[in-house]
């Protein structure tokens, strides 16, 4: 199968003072194009940083980063936001919706971005399928935590991309919420077709995936196929 | 791959623009307000810029009117002898609009056989053309030439006990009094003015015969300019040519500059307090952009992140400032117009004069380009922070990875300063004070931030550790990280700074303007006071329990050699350069030991007394030094009535002749002139028109050679104008100091979303609502303090400076800064502070974070 991400070798260190602090070394794994894939690991394992580079929103110290055919060290800034708003789609634990923005603005802002004209009638279907159309004009501070996860999610598929990274999606949410947005996921990415790469400590989420890495002190500890997905 | 990328970028760039707009609206309308109070800042600065601005012109309009006025022409062309071809083609191509001859003579009342010596003004045409001829009756001003008759002037008629109808001998004839002369444009000049007016319609002046050959008299030619005409350039093209033919250009223009150096001063007070009312503006754009665009950056990140540029997400919240900046200039303009057309409803009562309001097309253009420029330049600095914000910031919730650009924060800076300079420039026309006043800013606002930076690290190393939980807290928040110390005392400080340094000038020119305007200047001058008389006219004036300002000897003497060469010789040489009038004037000099107030030494020592064979040392002022061309250590032999006096030029004055006092081109030290012939001059002050008659009658019957001039015609004018001018500083002030306070009042209210995270985290975590109000009371006192104190002390050494440099006056600090301002800017910043979390006091956290955000 095709690969939408491939990390080689990638490594992170921050230098403090005199002290050089190493966060990320020695990780190369693969994606394939379609397959769902999480990323699990004990706090300050590393995750969100190897999220940060994957997504070209942070510079490797060392390694390379292929993400969607486009090796991510040839690009500069505004290319990697170009790469991101035409093939890649983010899901954040705190929602990250712009605050003046209302629930349609912000799932259209990505098509907007391309120049898409058709922006504001394919935002309202992505509001209807996540059943927010008729709050559409509501401004996020006006909707539950719940809600916001929901505009978030129809605004990371509103660009149709190709791979969708999600940072802790449920972190923020009850239990029984969290698992409604959790379907309502798998749900548009099956539909979609997209890659999908989730950062969690939950492991019964992870579960759901094709494949899952487990990371501690900034390490690969395993690589595996999971046995049981979740339809 | 790479090339794909970029053509995609270009493709989307070009794309977007209408999608930046849209999201600039979509982002302000939900901020619009915090967007409020910025533009607040914009339209205050601008509405003060733009009415200062008009209103000044509208000022200079007014006075320039006066001046106009005072000499009843745009320019007069004057000469003391018939012109000659030369003039009399250039007085033709002018277009002549009235003319006059004016003389002194002795006068006859046949009624009561009196005498007087009078200025006799022969006059044809419709003089004047600008100004009034005042007279009792009215109707008299405009029947005097068709009737043939007099006009005299009031107080003379008084004297003599005249009423219209009654005569008066010029000469040959006798012409009927038609009115009294109140005041009349020309006749108000010390210098011409010797004698009591009195106007005839020059058709009679032949059958007078009183212009025989060789008398003293003054041929005047009056003009009227078109709107276009450049009187400065008119009068350096023509003033040589005239010169040289013994003719002479005077342009009202040259009238209203010797009006004196408080018009200068006016004019630059107001330039100020337009500059500091901007500069206010920009303080307030500053902080409150600061505050906003932080506030902001997390969005910037979120976008960044779903792939917009680092140059859309600029030009998003580029826009949007300025756009506020585009509709806060129209506002503001449009304020500063509006308060022109307000004026004369507010001023009713107040201004001697009505306002003629005009509107000009600069001063509004200027207004909107400096809204939008201020706002783009001084919300520069944090919009940078746009450009260089990483999108992982959504991930990680910090900005402490955001890049400094260096370079770009200093070519911003520059942008910034350059902006100050070409302002001020515009200002005063003057790029030397525009780089004072540039450099000034920069040094202010270093010592500011320095102070607070200071501020910051010493309560840092000295933490009073052992002190209670709330005043920990309350020292914690001044330099712990999101502090807004610096922001804060900066937005304060400069505030303050402005606030009081404008006070202080403002004392300054007000100081001047009321000692002048005391009785302690003479408006009684009485002239040719022989020696002989001199106790007993001393003593006629403190009988009538009036008070001798001066008693000044006067000689009188003409130039006999200048350098090595003789005036005839140098009136016979065609090469020489030399102006005309220092080869035919009568000097009347006095001798002194002291400068006066009107005198400032420009150039060698000024000799107090002369000891007996020493070499006479006189002081010239700098006008003949320049017409004559005369330097230090110059010889100068004068005709002191037949005796050849040999001199030597000991100092160079300059003379301000706008004063309202006797003045003198040359002054000779104590111990030579004694015992020439001479007469004085005594000056004293009287409070109205009767006690001024009163004095002259009694005079003129003791002593008729006697000539009494009375200035408080002059006087009227003058303080008219120092009236307006005092009211138009009091007002510009006031306005400028709101202006400054309303800024503070943004700026802290913008901090309110600094602070009202923490103070709902307290809440939440258990604070009271009394702890949470000390620890924000305590935080606000603190910064209030400092801010103003640095300001007030700041502003004291920048007044001083101003007064030195710029208006030549001393500088005397008023307390009201210290005990007003201090304290009421403190307790300002206390109620706003307070104010801004009054919603963390008054409902549950969480409703308090969701309506905040």
């Amino acid at each position: 199968m095709t690969k939408i991400l491939n990390i080689h070798e990638l490594e992170k260190t921050y230098t403090s003072g005199s002290k050089k602090l190493t966060v990320l070394s020695n990780i190369s794994f693969e994606v394939e194009k379609g397959s769902t894939f999480s990323i699990v690991g004990p706090s300050g394992s590393g995750k969100t940083t190897l999220l940060g580079l994957c997504a070209g929103l942070d510079h490797p110290s060392n390694g390379t980063i292929e993400l969607c055919g486009s090796k991510l060290e040839d690009l500069n800034e505004d290319e990697r936001a170009q790469l991101r708003n035409k093939k890649v789609g983010f899901i954040f634990q705190n929602f990250q919706l712009l605050p003046t923005l209302t629930a349609l603005e912000n799932v259209i802002v990505p098509l907007e971005l391309q120049g898409n004209k058709n922006a504001a009638k394919m935002g309202m279907e992505l509001l209807q399928k996540v059943g927010l159309a008729d709050r559409f004009h509501h401004y996020p501070s006006q909707l539950s935590g719940g809600e916001q996860q929901r505009v978030a999610l129809a605004r990371a598929f509103s660009n149709k991309p190709s791979i969708l990274f999600a940072d802790e999606p449920t972190g923020n949410l009850d239990e029984e919420t969290g698992e409604k947005v959790i379907q309502l996921l798998f749900q548009l990415n099956k539909e979609a077709g997209t890659t999908l790469v989730i950062i969690t400590h939950d492991l019964d989420l992870a579960n759901r995936t094709q494949q899952i890495l487990r990371l501690k002190g900034g390490k690969i500890m395993s690589n595996e196929k999971t046995m049981e997905i979740n339809e | 791959m790479k090339k794909q990328w970029r053509l995609m970028s270009n493709l989307s760039s070009r794309a977007s623009l209408q999608w930046l707009f849209k999201m600039a609206w979509r982002d302000g309308k939900a901020s619009i307000s915090r967007l409020m109070l910025f533009m607040a800042s914009i339209i205050l600065g601008i509405a003060a810029v733009v009415s200062i601005q008009l209103f000044s012109e509208n000022l200079k309009q007014n006075i320039k009117n006066q001046s106009k006025a005072l000499m009843g022409a745009d320019f007069i062309i004057d000469s003391r002898q018939l012109p000659s071809k030369k003039v009399q083609a250039i007085i033709d191509s002018l277009n002549v609009a009235a003319s006059e001859v004016n003389f002194v003579s002795m006068a006859a009342f046949p009624k009561n056989d009196g005498t007087k010596l009078v200025k006799v003004r022969a006059i044809e045409g419709d003089f004047p053309f600008y100004g009034t001829l005042d007279t009792e009756p009215i109707i008299a001003s405009s029947q005097y030439q068709k009737s043939g008759g007099a006009l005299v002037d009031a107080t003379l008629m008084l004297q003599f006990n005249l009423i219209p109808g009654d005569s008066i001998k010029l000469g040959k004839l006798t012409f009927p009094i038609i009115g009294a002369l109140k005041s009349v444009p020309g006749s108000t000049a010390v210098s011409s003015t010797v004698a009591p007016p009195v106007l005839i319609p020059f058709r009679f002046i032949d059958d007078t015969e009183l212009l025989q050959l060789g008398s003293r008299k003054e041929y005047q030619y009056f003009f009227v300019a078109t709107p276009k005409t450049d009187l400065e350039l008119l009068e350096k093209k023509i003033d040589p040519i005239l010169d040289y033919e013994n003719a002479d250009l005077d342009t009202h223009t040259s009238t209203s500059e010797r009006l004196g150096r408080r018009y200068d001063n006016v004019s630059k007070f107001l330039n100020l307090a337009a500059f500091i009312a901007l500069l206010l503006g920009c303080v307030g754009i500053a902080s409150s952009v600061h505050i906003y665009i932080k506030e902001k950056l997390k969005n910037v990140a979120v976008l960044k992140c779903i792939g917009a540029t680092r140059k859309q997400t600029f030009l998003i919240y580029l826009i949007q400032i300025a756009g506020i900046g585009l509709i806060g200039g129209i506002i503001g303009s449009s304020i500063g117009v509006g308060l022109q057309y307000a004026f004369p409803y507010f001023l009713k009562g107040f201004l001697p004069f009505d306002v003629q309001i005009s509107i000009t097309a600069q001063p509004l253009i200027m207004g909107i380009l400096l809204g939008v420029l201020m706002s783009v330049l001084f919300a520069l600095l944090p919009l940078l922070g746009t450009w260089y914000v990483s999108p992982l910031e959504v991930l990680r919730g910090t900005d402490e990875n955001l890049v400094k650009p260096r370079k770009a924060r200093l070519f911003t800076l520059a942008a910034i300063l350059l902006f100050i300079f070409l302002f001020s420039f515009w200002l005063l026309k003057d790029a030397l004070f525009g780089l004072v006043f540039t450099v000034g800013i920069l040094i202010t606002f270093s010592i500011m931030a320095g102070m607070a930076s200071l501020f910051m690290k010493v309560i840092k190393k000295y933490f009073p550790s052992n002190w209670g939980f709330t005043e920990r807290q309350s020292l914690l928040n001044l330099f712990r990280p999101n502090n807004q110390t610096m922001v804060l005392i900066l937005a304060i400080g400069l505030g303050t700074f402005f606030i009081s340094t404008l006070y202080f000038t403002k004392d300054i020119l007000l100081a001047k303007t009321s000692v002048e305007n005391n009785s302690e200047n003479a408006n009684i001058i009485l002239m040719d006071v022989q020696a002989e008389q001199n106790e007993a006219v001393v003593n006629t004036v403190i009988s009538k329990g009036l008070k001798v300002i001066n008693n000044i000897p006067i000689v009188t003497m003409r130039m006999y050699q200048i350098k090595d060469k003789l005036v005839n010789d140098i009136r016979k040489d065609s090469t020489s350069t030399m102006n005309q009038w220092i080869l035919n004037h009568e000097f009347r000099v006095t001798y002194r030991d002291s400068l006066l107030v009107s005198e400032e030494l420009l150039e060698g020592v000024w000799i107090k007394k002369r000891e007996p064979g020493e070499s006479i040392l006189v002081s010239i002022s700098d006008n003949i030094a320049r017409d004559a061309d005369l330097e230090i250590g110059d010889q100068l032999i004068f005709n002191v009535q037949g005796v050849l006096m040999e001199t030597s030029i000991g100092s160079i004055r300059k003379v301000d002749w706008g004063r309202m006092q006797v003045n003198f081109s040359v002054v000779f030290p104590i111990g030579v002139l004694e015992n020439a012939p001479q007469f004085n001059v005594v000056t004293t002050n009287v409070q109205n028109e009767v006690n001024s008659a009163d004095l002259q009658r009694d005079l003129v019957k003791k002593f008729p050679n006697i000539s009494v001039l009375d200035l408080r015609q002059m006087y009227t004018i003058i303080e008219d104008i120092l009236d307006k001018i005092s009211w138009i500083i009091n007002f510009m002030a006031f306005f400028s100091i709101l202006t400054g306070i309303i800024v503070l009042i943004g700026s802290v209210k913008n901090s309110k979303y600094q602070r009202i995270k923490e103070s709902v985290l307290l809440r939440t975590l258990g604070a009271k609502s009394k702890q949470i109000i000390r620890i924000t009371a305590l935080e606000y006192v603190y910064l209030g303090i400092l801010g103003s104190l640095l300001g007030i002390l700041l502003s004291l050494i920048s007044s001083q400076l101003l007064a030195t440099l710029l208006f030549k006056e001393p500088f005397i600090p008023s307390v009201v800064p210290f005990l007003v301002f201090l304290p009421g800017i403190t307790i300002l910043v206390l109620i706003i502070g307070l104010s801004n979390i009054r919603s963390v006091l008054k409902s549950p956290p969480l409703e308090v974070l969701r309506k905040e955000s």
